[in-house]
């Protein structure tokens, strides 16, 4: 288990390593480029040549990235072109947000979908397990900007119950924080559902599920018991595997509601071509990925005793 | 016995499954009566519904199937009527089941002890640490030898048969009254089969246990059965006790079934397999009258397919020696030969292949935190410890053993699927155990080609019949002209007895018979020098292998070819083989020809191995020799004679110490074992067939009359 840990984590440093080298080769091998970026357009050669020497841009490629990489371990990654204020400030603040959404997320999601896929698996081809996955495949096929669009016709335009925009610019507030949940939870629900349903499905078919059953014990136990947990197993790798997706996925939303997010900062950045940003944010989507799959490697060695190092 | 309550009744019972296709009967007027501290066997091919008839009377037919009639009697109270929480209550403590996969029927999340708590804790009024106590005295029960670890253990951790043992002891904890058993030992090897089975005598003769005993295999059903059931597309076609229907079969299905097993008596030559023609109808293409009539030797149109039949009561016979075939006080089964047509015998030809101290290791890397720290990180696995054999052209040479004895790794070593470590293998005059298959040339690959055991697993799904085998013909043989090769993929269906239309058809229109077919055209194709074939009829029904060994042996006769038999059923290879290589833990224990190999001397671990398996003939006697233990891991072998842990005839230190030396107790008959040679001499024949004169069912010993008017 120990080893198997150290091992997940030496190859997650080695993806972090390869990929921020790849995206310091895309951004920052042409110099004149990223100083016309900072300057602005307008900018003169000339300008922008003392500007590459006073940063240090003249050193050699390889030192450069040391240093970039250095710098980023220490947090800093730079000054924002558009925002003028250090990178790490803005984006620790924007995670923060799309943490609280994440969770909110999460904290509801996960007890639905698995309680929906749970009880549709149960009994296959029952009234319940249509119905169930019926409803699962209708949510996930609504791509967000509808269901968004469609949630705000009714909450917002018709019923004036909740709030169209999401930019707490009068500070927190509740209210704000339930479509952008809402949208993300409509469309997670029914695919996380689907798969909860499918492994448990296939668990009640099973042998032991049937020599549990003619064992006698109670049909509430067989469940809980037996089928429960080796049902968990695949939706468990699932599940972490949305917490990669969120982070793309919540551009759509974000944006939309204008929820001061990391989807929006990246979208914002992207479009600015702040590039800074867009440096910073790639790293931490790509470290948030490698480090659910770390995260659903091991939890998927405790769960299954089967696999054990 | 009758003036018993039985333990259970079913009348009339019959069991339908709901398809697409519409309602399909599985069973037909089922009856049964199961007194206590009896044993039934139900006997017969997959599909004619004996699990069926298990599953109903557990009441557990899954969504699409239901009981359309009768009724089944549980001490006399219908369970076919009973509530959920009624039914819940007779599982597991008065009716417990035993399944054919120990490892699928077991939770694999959950620690052994725990799953076998569960059955007092709910049936029971219990405390967990009562509980604990009669899972732990259960295991004991069932001889495994430490309960405490296996209590702590998760399913995976055991071997197959300590996790049988562990669903055996799940029966067994509520001491029910009756025990269902499918297939108990199927998935297990024959000598740890052998435990088992007398483990479950064992234990129910000390409860007094009713059990139904549900088998293909018709010896396993004559050693622990009182009565037997043997069943045909969804109806019991005779019932009788053992001694009635072992020695006196009456309908042409039993007798016909008897025909398909190489008993003792059957040899590939004077008396070979007699197949049963035809196949299994499916359920809802049964013909009218007689079922088994379109596959019958003796059916009469006009009789047999008219009505449906009822069961008759054989007059002489035992009392409830029953049979549903209209014509049987006509039939003369005994006038029949006890095998089919005799065929010549090949004489062997010049020596094919020559193994010559073969090794095989393989390096396991160890990487758990333990084996680094001690710097132990590399282990040897010996999968293959210096073998020694011939084998001549034209003749069959059985591997047999075990699981894990290094037979199949034996075989990859020879078609270059692996390369061996040491020593060599000479097929004609080169060494091929270096050489890859990808080193080989055409020329050598053809040579030497493979029947493999799964035939549903080993043709590609989405190519036709006709292209698989043709592509053989176009890569080993020099013919360019496609209608050439169409024309010889023809001929080569034609041999193994397909019709040639399968050409175009896919592999999962075939029946697994049909696709062992294909198998050994594809094999056959390329005119191999020596064709190996692994466990080839393993996977198939009774009557499907009989007819598959059959066309094996034919077109080995018709080429020439050398055949090396692969194998754990010894009677099989018996019937089959030439001479036998008896293998144990990457060892050859014993070699020689089959008469030397079956009569003494034997390796004591030979004679274990015979002692084994199970024998279809009530008259043949054997000596019972029940080995305890489990095979010793691969990984670690013990240090001396591979068998010492487990060797009833263990003389001392030295079979745990040294390797046993090779003992030449013939020309060409070698034993490796520390016992010497006179001792081994002495030592009985494990099994004894007694000759024509001897026996009752052949000779003018009672018997019930063939005669319809002696027997009305």
């Amino acid at each position: 288990m120990l080893i198997l840990t150290l091992r997940r984590l030496a190859s997650m440093l080695l993806i972090m390593l390869v990929v921020s080298f790849l995206l310091f080769a895309l951004f920052e091998t042409d110099k004149l480029d990223v100083a016309g970026k900072v300057l602005g357009p307008y900018s003169s050669e000339e300008q922008r040549e003392i500007w590459l020497e006073k940063n240090g841009y003249n050193e050699p490629f390889l030192k450069r990235y040391v240093v970039w990489v250095g710098n980023a371990l220490r947090g800093d990654f730079g000054q924002s072109i558009q925002l003028k204020v250090p990178v790490s400030e803005v984006l620790g603040q924007r995670l923060a947000n799309t943490g609280i959404l994440a969770l909110c997320l999460f904290l509801l999601m996960i007890p639905i979908s698995l309680t929906m896929g749970i009880f549709a698996g149960m009994k296959e081809g029952s009234f319940r397990d249509r119905a169930i996955s019926v409803t699962s495949v209708v949510t996930t096929s609504i791509p967000e900007f509808a269901s968004a669009t469609l949630l705000s016709a009714i909450f917002v335009f018709s019923l004036g119950w909740l709030p169209g925009t999401s930019s707490m610019s009068g500070g927190f507030d509740w209210k704000q924080l339930v479509l952008p949940v809402a949208v993300l939870l409509l469309y997670d629900l029914g695919y996380v559902a689907r798969m909860t349903r499918a492994s448990m499905a296939e668990v009640m078919t099973s042998q032991y599920i049937r020599t549990a059953i003619l064992k006698g014990i109670p049909y509430r136990r067989v469940i809980l018991k037996h089928a429960l947990r080796n049902a968990l197993i695949a939706p468990f790798t699932v599940i972490m595997l949305q917490l990669n997706w969120l982070l793309s996925g919540v551009i759509v939303v974000e944006v939309f509601f204008a929820y001061k997010g990391f989807g929006s900062l990246l979208y914002d950045a992207a479009v600015f071509g702040d590039i800074y940003v867009i440096e910073a944010c790639t790293l931490v989507a790509v470290f948030v990925a490698v480090f659910s799959q770390f995260i659903s490697d091991i939890g998927y060695t405790m769960l299954n005793p089967r696999i054990r190092f | 016995m009758s003036d018993q309550t039985p333990v259970l009744e079913c009348k009339g019972l019959s069991i339908s499954y709901y398809t697409r296709a519409g309602e399909i009967p599985a069973v037909v007027d089922f009856d049964l009566t199961v007194y206590p501290g009896e044993t039934i066997g139900l006997v017969g091919e997959s599909g004619c519904g004996k699990s069926t008839v298990a599953m109903a009377i557990m009441q557990h037919l899954g969504t699409n199937g239901g009981i359309t009639g009768g009724e089944i009697l549980f001490k006399g109270r219908d369970m076919t009527k009973m509530s959920d929480d009624e039914l819940r209550k007779l599982r597991g403590s008065e009716i417990a089941m035993i399944y054919q996969e120990p490892f699928a029927s077991l939770n694999p999340s959950m620690r052994c002890g725990e799953q076998l708590m569960e059955v007092p804790l709910f049936h029971e009024d219990i405390t967990e640490k009562e509980a604990r106590e009669r899972a732990r005295q259960i295991l004991i029960d069932v001889k495994l030898p430490d309960p405490d670890r296996v209590m702590n253990a998760y399913p995976h951790q055991l071997s197959g048969g300590q996790q049988q043992r562990v669903v055996i002891a799940m029966g067994l904890l509520s001491n029910p009254s009756l025990l269902l058993l499918d297939e108990p030992t199927t998935a297990l090897d024959v000598t740890v089969e052998a435990g088992i089975v007398k483990l479950i005598a064992d234990i129910s003769e000390k409860f007094n246990t009713a059990q139904i005993y549900i088998s293909h295999n018709l010896g396993l059903i004559l050693e622990t059965c009182d009565r037997v059931f043997v069943m045909y597309s969804g109806e019991v076609v005779e019932e009788g006790t053992i001694d009635s229907l072992f020695t006196w079969p009456r309908h042409p299905y039993t007798h016909g079934l008897f025909g398909c097993i190489p008993l003792p008596t059957a040899d590939k030559n004077a008396a070979p397999l007699r197949p049963i023609k035809g196949q299994l109808p499916l359920p809802h293409e049964r013909p009218s009258g007689c079922y088994f009539h379109p596959r019958c030797n003796h059916a009469v149109a006009g009789r047999c397919d008219q009505q449906h039949v009822p069961m008759a009561h054989v007059t002489g016979s035992a009392e409830d020696h029953r049979v549903r075939c209209v014509r049987w006080q006509e039939i003369d089964h005994t006038a029949e030969a006890p095998g089919g047509e005799a065929k010549p015998a090949i004489e062997p030809g010049e020596k094919v292949l020559e193994v010559d101290r073969m090794k095989k290791y393989y390096e396991v890397h160890d990487r758990s935190l333990k084996a680094i720290l001690s710097g132990q990180t590399t282990k040897y696995v010996k999968a293959n410890e210096s073998l020694n054999f011939t084998a001549h052209r034209g003749e069959t040479v059985a591997i047999v053993g075990e699981s894990g004895c290094g037979k199949s790794t034996f075989a990859k070593v020879l078609m270059g699927l692996e390369t061996g470590t040491d020593g060599a293998i000479k097929v004609g005059d080169v060494d091929l155990s270096e050489l890859g298959v990808r080193d080989r040339s055409a020329e050598q690959i053809s040579a030497l080609q493979m029947v493999f055991q799964n035939p549903f697993d080993t043709l590609n799904p989405s190519h036709s019949v006709g292209s698989q085998i043709a592509r053989v013909i176009r890569r080993f043989t020099d013919e360019n002209d496609e209608d050439k090769i169409r024309e010889r993929v023809f001929e080569l269906l034609d041999i193994v007895k397909l019709p040639r239309d399968f050409y175009y058809r896919r592999p999962r229109q075939l029946s697994g018979g049909q696709k062992q077919r294909v198998g050994i055209a594809r094999a056959f194709a390329g005119n191999p020098a020596m064709v190996i074939a692994d466990e080839p009829v393993s996977a198939l029904d009774v009557s499907v292998a009989a007819a598959v060994t059959e066309l094996l042996t034919d077109i080995q006769r018709e080429n020439k070819t050398t055949l090396l038999f692969i194998s754990h059923d010894l009677s099989v290879v018996r019937y089959l083989s030439d001479s036998i290589v008896v293998m144990y833990l990457g060892w050859i224990m014993e070699r020689g020809t089959t008469d030397q190999i079956f009569n003494p001397p034997y390796n004591p671990y030979t004679e274990a191995l015979l002692s084994a398996v199970p024998i279809a003939d009530p008259e043949v006697e054997k000596r019972e020799i029940v080995l305890e233990g489990n095979l010793p891991s691969v990984m670690n072998p013990p240090k001396g004679c591979p068998f010492s842990t487990r060797c009833p005839r263990r003389i001392g230190e030295i079979c745990d110490n040294e390797p046993p030396p090779e003992q030449e107790a013939a020309p060409g008959h070698v034993i490796t074992c520390h016992i010497p040679l006179e001792e081994l001499r002495e030592v009985e024949p494990v099994i004894h067939v007694p000759s024509p004169e001897e026996r009752q069912s052949t000779s003018g010993a009672p018997r019930p009359s063939p005669d319809p008017a002696a027997a009305s």
